[in-house]
């Protein structure tokens, strides 16, 4: 068992930390900045180090300064949380190097599945699939007919050299590959310096689902899916545990290949497998690995009755897992909502602020991830996100009930949130009926923005 | 000839450079007009460009490049024209 841990994180997931430690009676230790000696989870937590100044880079992104506060306060292991280090394989080295315990997978692992390609490399070989695609660069066009018989149609033509969703075109068939394939070469050649380009399956209206598995270093079980398809800017904005979208023999298919891959990395810890989820055919691709916790995880728990930080602790202190698969049993449904300071009505502002006063919502199937408290001082300087709301029921539907009585139950004020963004949602017919893809939400918050000023 | 302040309405981080490679939007002693950017803020990881509102030159910087900064706050000052 770990003696004492220090918590490299802040916010919620720091506050959430300290909560798993504290049930299996380990002392924690807060790293904070300064613009946060007066948080919550310094107010929570046995013992508080002063890392730096506000800003991360100084703070939350400083290695030595953290290994300094866990040397100076006597910790033998340290919990990364989401964001900041965790997936920073540097730090992760540097933390055994000082002889402490990183409570996550050794830092090989993070490395191998942090590049993008070996990533692929990794599923592919393990039998999950990925997006189908060219294996490299495609030199004329005929070769790129020849390479799109097995990728399929529609595909994208993009250039090797691209990214963040520039130097791509669209191909239905054939007659349209060759007439854009010449086109995207020379596009790639100006736009980059390079005429290489690859083709790879485009996957309409994709479904973004991932699965929560835990290893122990030799054996991994999964707590099933969550799909997280509501996204604006790429950011997931309400989770769902199980995805509504998939019949019990795809569930068991997609958990199934989850499992093989992180056994075959030998994973130690928690992580979750990204996965597109094309609802037209039915097939899934493998596309990313968290090799962390994630924000979403409550989710799963409520779902499963498995508390993830803790297995993490257990898992870093050396435990074997304790847990079958057979032992977890997927009952009913849970929803999450994202309650950032942000407002909806200002195209989500930030909206940094006092918290004038706070009701959270109570009573059976509720949870609330937070770290504010009245009076707090939410910082500027971090992301927005204040709290999640978990709600749980038997079924969807009596999810979404109990979620509806937890937002009419929550009293936030101080600060513009996207508390009213979720109201919507939650009455929103399509949302009820799962009718939606990751492009979805910035469409209907675009149909709205038009519809106001109409 | 009037001096100008430009002010932050929004609290965060103040940079006077789109990257930390780049080189800085303005320099003191440089002409600018009105929309012109002399520098960034960061809230909650969203930026926002905080621009000339009047035409002039750049006669000083009151913040550091990297600098937390409270709403109101006076970033800098602009020998305006008129």
């Amino acid at each position: 068992m770990l003696k004492k841990l220090l918590v490299a994180n802040r916010g919620e997931i720091a506050v959430r930390i300290i909560r798993a430690a504290r049930a299996l009676g380990i002392p924690t230790v807060a790293a904070c900045s300064e613009a946060d000696a007066d948080s919550l989870a310094a107010r929570q937590a046995d013992e508080v180090r002063i890392i730096g100044p506000a800003r991360a880079d100084r703070s939350y992104l400083n290695a030595e300064a953290l290994l300094q506060a866990a040397r100076d306060s006597g910790a033998d292991s340290i919990h990364p949380g989401y964001g900041f280090l965790s997936e920073n394989a540097a730090f992760a080295e540097a933390v055994s190097a000082a002889g402490l315990i990183f409570v996550g997978p050794d830092a090989r692992t993070i490395r191998r599945m942090g590049d993008k390609a070996e990533a692929r490399r990794t599923a592919m070989v393990a039998g999950v699939p990925v997006v189908p695609g060219s294996p490299g660069e495609l030199k004329d066009i005929e070769a790129a007919l020849r390479c799109a018989e097995d990728v399929g149609y529609p595909l994208l033509i993009k250039a090797s050299a691209g990214g963040g969703g520039r130097g791509i075109r669209i191909a239905h068939d054939a007659e349209e590959l060759r007439r854009e394939f010449p086109i995207a070469q020379r596009e790639a050649q100006a736009a980059f310096g390079s005429g290489a380009v690859y083709l790879e399956r485009f996957i309409r209206q994709a479904r973004h689902i991932e699965v929560q598995i835990l290893g122990d270093g030799e054996r991994v079980v999964h707590l099933f899916e969550r799909e997280c398809s509501l996204q604006r800017r790429r950011q997931k904005v309400f989770e769902e545990a199980p995805s509504a979208a998939l019949n019990p023999a795809q569930r068991e298919a997609l958990c199934a290949s989850a499992v093989r891959l992180a056994e075959s990395l030998g994973y130690r810890g928690a992580g979750t497998l990204e996965y597109l989820f094309d609802s037209h055919s039915g097939e899934f691709f493998f596309i990313e690995m968290n090799t962390r916790i994630q924000v979403e995880h409550p989710v799963s728990e409520m779902i499963t009755g498995v508390d993830l930080v803790q297995a993490m602790l257990r898992i870093a202190g050396g435990e074997p897992l304790a847990l079958r698969q057979e032992d977890i049993r997927l009952n009913g449904a849970a929803l999450e909502m994202r309650i950032n300071a942000e407002d909806p009505a200002r195209n989500f502002f930030p909206c940094p602020g006092v918290v004038e006063s706070l009701g959270w919502p109570q009573g059976d199937g509720v949870r609330v991830d937070s770290h504010l408290y009245p009076g707090y001082r939410v910082p500027p300087y971090y992301d927005s996100l204040l709290a999640k709301i978990i709600v749980h029921g038997r079924d969807r539907e009596e999810a979404f009930a109990r979620a509806e009585r937890a937002l009419e139950e929550t009293q936030l004020s101080g600060m513009a949130t996207t508390l009213s963004l979720h109201r919507w949602l939650l009455a929103e017919p399509r949302v009820r009926a799962a009718q939606f893809d990751t492009g979805t939400l910035e469409t209907w918050l675009a149909e709205r923005a038009a519809a106001l000023e109409v | 000839m009037a001096e100008h302040h430009v002010q932050s309405p929004l609290p965060g981080t103040f940079y006077r450079k789109p990257s930390p490679d780049a080189p800085n939007y303005a320099e003191v002693g440089q002409r600018v007009e009105p929309g012109s950017v002399i520098g960034l803020v960061e809230v909650m990881k969203q930026f926002s460009e905080v621009q000339a509102e009047c035409a002039g030159t750049l006669r000083a910087f009151l913040v550091e490049d990297g600098e937390l900064i409270e709403p109101g706050q006076e970033l800098a000052t602009i020998d305006g024209d008129a």
